[in-house]
């Protein structure tokens, strides 16, 4: 237990946190913006899948890290491309076109990869890039703060920023602005001659353009390389995020937080020898405890909302 | 000739529109409306006038004619057009998003910018501007959800004039408002007009037509049947006009013949989840061949009320009986096996599923029940007749038996509803607004119905938002007021709807032991 509590208050623990947390951030950002949009969006992991090993052989072959981020980039947006041309265009069902993207993100990745590298599991045998961790002149000195702030990968800042980029996006800018109003009420969007769809599409892809840059870390960031099956449900765990924050941006940010510290928390476990299949449950278990309670509280204020509005 | 020209500011002429499933909405339509007034669209429900006006604002687009604005020929093929020539829509469904801003929502489309950034303070500045020149205050950082509907109208009115309109069409603005909002909203009007705009209105309340406009149109099954000037029709005239024949506006019926109490309601109270008691100590009991009104300005408790009676909420602290038994535990299913029918006030919520077909919709409380079920599988013939007859009984136009319901109009869906509920052999009718938005002829169709079925021994508690309709209608009638009962008639027939509006506003009272008076065993 000791072991446990040392553990957790230190500095490590807390730099460590925001490392897991990267990825969940950029994906729970992502959700927020296409669900403030009024689609609902499962296909994250996919997206994240493909954008992850699209930098890794962007990187490989080019042997340049802006290749890898730029093909990551591309091929994430294109399964939020198809996403939005299925949903949006042929009107298909939002949860099946989201599950087929999800799973042609699992086989199709290991297909590439097999074709490109030979490898079915990972991609150790392609020479890609890392994207570098940066100091920060000055703050590294500071004890502590210095220890949890500093020497983080470029994209952890990436993702701080994120926040700020979709709170001003969504709350201050006149884009935002038409992406909630089509979410709530697309009929009055469109009576005031707002394009419904292609407000929803631009939606889509910069969901998709944020979560492509949370696949791109895991590939360069986290992971020095591509395993299959990498986002081990992320993207799942994004949706949740957003669910906790009700869609509005901080609390989304914090809601990655906490999941960021389950899992934080589920690796030192690990590393305890505690039995590590229990452990890794720990993360989940927090994300569908996290549903519970808003689910709880959804249900009190929708009943609430009928009252108010007859 | 050129004259007789400029002084209609729009004319639509010839117009058919055809819906996608071939049925037609609007056969040459001819709709000339002059500058400066107050045009009325009418005719019964399903007629075609949301139709003729999605048309003229660009949300559908018409197989044939065309709209003469402003002595040119304009084609309007989206909102956006019709917004740019200046000719707004209120339309019969808020077209808000409610948990924006007034100021947001008043903006939308066309945000003031401010370096890249959305400018809400211009926006806000904007609203108020606007709603200081056309006199309709309203509070532009208050989320639209929280605003009461009267607001909401106002919003939207806000939001076309905001645009730069001349025309404003206005579907049904009165359908929900309260009969005070309607006289606000009223005077608003009138002052629009003085100021030269010109504005189509669309109601089936013959009284408003009569009070507010200049002119009129009717329409019946897409065609045009009537235009005239207002002046020179009585209500009785323009009902016959829309219907075809004449509809009593006043109601014949025989004095009611009580026996057995079938519900009492003793102690009711409710409180929202701010702990805000919306019913409070609520009781009165109503009897076989009776029909017990209750008035009230809307959401003053009548909405839970009903929704506690028929199982829709959960109960707090109270009782409800039904023929002496506690019901409030039991499901829904089990209430409507023991007699009671709902005609909610929101029927697409909770009367009738959207996608589902009429006949679906017909046999949705009772599909389950043997005399429909053959082998194991639903009995398609039953089912069939049914269905058809009720069709038929309750003058429901559709297609087909096999139409969506979302396909129909207003009022349509309503009849659906109607004949469900009314067939289902019920011993207490909970009915909630039924005939709001239905034309004159429907709504008098209901309320006869009612009538007759209080007749054959239901007992029947009507509530609406419409005076006229809960004295007429009603034996005895409670009013309410911020969720208390306020005062009980025992006999509605020399009541005035003068005297029930001073207990509805909270201007009077009744003593305890007067309003005692509802409660019999
Ligand atoms: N999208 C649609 N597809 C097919 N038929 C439709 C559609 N919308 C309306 N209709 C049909 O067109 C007819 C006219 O409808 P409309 O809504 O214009 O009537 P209305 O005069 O506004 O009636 P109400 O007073 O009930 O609102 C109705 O019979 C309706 O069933
Ligand atoms: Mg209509």
């Amino acid at each position: 237990m000791d072991a446990i509590f040392s553990s957790i208050f230190s500095a490590e623990f807390v730099f460590s946190v925001l490392r897991v947390s990267t990825p969940l951030i950029f994906v729970s950002l992502a959700a927020l913006v296409v669900r403030n949009g009024g689609v609902m969006c499962i296909a994250f992991e996919g997206m994240m899948l493909f954008s992850a090993l699209g930098a890794v052989i962007g990187s490989a072959f080019a042997q340049n890290q802006i290749v890898g981020v730029l093909l990551g980039l591309i091929m994430g947006m294109a399964i939020a491309a198809i996403f939005a041309y299925f949903v949006l265009v042929l009107n298909s069902n939002g949860v099946l076109t989201g599950l087929a993207l999800n799973i042609l993100g699992s086989g199709g990745t290991v297909f590439m990869l097999y074709l490109i590298s030979g490898d079915k599991g990972s991609s150790t045998a392609l020479k890609s890039l890392m994207i570098p961790n940066i100091n920060i002149p000055i703050i590294k000195n500071i004890p502590i703060l210095g220890e949890i702030i500093s020497g983080h990968n470029v994209l952890t800042y990436v993702a701080l920023l994120t926040v700020v980029f979709v709170y001003l996006l969504i709350n201050k800018t006149p884009l935002g602005l038409r992406i909630r109003s089509v979410g709530e009420n697309p009929h009055a969007a469109e009576s005031v001659g707002i394009k419904v769809v292609k407000t929803k599409f631009i939606a889509l892809m910069i969901g998709g353009f944020i979560a492509s840059l949370g696949g791109i870390y895991m590939s360069m960031g986290y992971l020095p390389f591509f395993t299959r099956d990498m986002m081990a449900g992320r993207g799942f765990m994004g949706i949740a995020a957003q669910n906790l924050g009700q869609g509005l941006t901080f609390p989304t940010f914090i809601a990655a937080l906490l999941f960021g510290s389950a899992e934080a928390l589920s690796n030192i476990m690990q590393s305890l020898r505690l039995p590590s299949e229990l452990m890794q449950m720990v993360p989940y278990i927090f994300t569908l405890v996290g549903l519970m309670l808003v689910g709880g509280d959804k249900n009190k204020k929708a009943s609430k909302k009928e009252a108010k509005n007859e | 000739m050129n004259n007789v020209k400029d002084e209609y500011i729009l004319s639509m002429e010839n117009i058919t529109k055809i819906y996608g499933n071939g049925f037609m909405a609007n056969k040459n339509v001819n709709l000339r409306v002059k500058k400066g007034e107050i045009h009325a669209l009418i005719g019964e429900n399903g007629a075609g006038k949301s139709t003729l006006m999605k048309v003229l604002f660009g949300q559908e687009q018409p197989e044939e004619g065309k709209i003469i604005y402003k002595g040119k020929e304009v084609k309007i093929t989206n909102p956006l057009v019709a917004l740019d020539h200046g000719i707004g829509m209120v339309h019969q469904h808020f077209m808000l998003a409610p948990s924006l801003t007034v100021a947001e929502n008043m903006v939308l489309g066309i945000e003031p910018k401010n370096k890249g950034f959305f400018d809400y303070a211009e926006a806000v500045r904007l609203t108020s501007e606007v709603s200081k020149k056309y006199n309709l205050p309203i509070d532009p950082n208050a989320k639209v959800k929280d605003l009461p509907v009267g607001y909401k109208q106002r919003v939207e009115i806000l939001k076309i004039l905001l645009r730069g309109v001349d025309v404003l069409i206005l579907d049904e603005p009165t359908a929900v408002l309260t009969p005070q909002e309607t006289d606000e909203l009223f005077v608003q009007l009138r002052e629009l007009r003085k100021q030269g705009y010109t504005i189509i209105f669309i109601s089936h309340k013959l009284k408003e037509v009569k009070s507010l406009c200049d002119n009129l149109t009717v329409l019946r099954n897409g065609r045009v049947t009537g235009i005239a000037s207002v002046a020179d029709l009585s209500e009785q005239d323009i009902s016959r006009l829309m219907v075809g024949r004449d509809v009593s506006l006043t109601i014949e019926k025989d004095s009611p013949k009580t026996k057995k109490t079938v519900l009492k309601v003793r102690n009711l109270t409710y409180k929202n989840s701010d702990n805000k008691a919306l019913v409070s100590n609520v009781s009165f009991s109503i009897r076989e061949g009776e029909i017990l009104g209750i008035a009230g300005v809307e959401g003053n408790g009548q909405r839970e009320i009903s929704a506690l009676i028929t199982g829709l909420e959960e109960k707090q602290s109270g009782d409800i009986y039904l023929f002496d038994e506690e019901i409030s535990s039991q499901s829904i299913r089990k209430l409507r096996e023991k007699g009671v029918s709902h005609i909610s006030e929101d029927r697409m919520t909770f009367g009738t599923v959207a996608d589902a077909s009429v006949e679906e919709n017909l046999i949705s409380d009772r599909f389950y029940k043997k005399e429909f079920n053959k082998n194991g599988l639903l009995d398609a013939k039953k089912i069939a007749d049914l269905s058809n007859k009720l069709i038929k009984e309750y003058l429901v136009k559709c297609d087909s038996k096999n139409a969506e319901i979302k396909t129909l109009s207003g009022g349509n869906i309503q009849k659906v509803v109607a004949a469900r509920e009314f067939s289902a052999n019920p011993k207490l009718i909970i009915a909630n607004q039924p005939t709001r938005g239905i034309d004159v002829g429907a709504s008098e169709f209901i309320r006869k119905k009612l009538i007759s079925l209080r007749d054959k021994g239901s007992a029947v508690l009507l509530i609406s938002a419409d005076l006229t309709e809960v004295i007429t209608v009603s034996d005895s009638l409670l009013v309410m007021n911020e969720g208390k009962i306020v005062a009980y008639f025992d006999d509605t027939n020399d009541l005035t709807e003068e005297t029930v509006g001073e207990y509805m506003l909270g201007i009077k009272h009744q003593t305890a032991e007067e309003i005692g008076g509802c409660c019999y065993e």
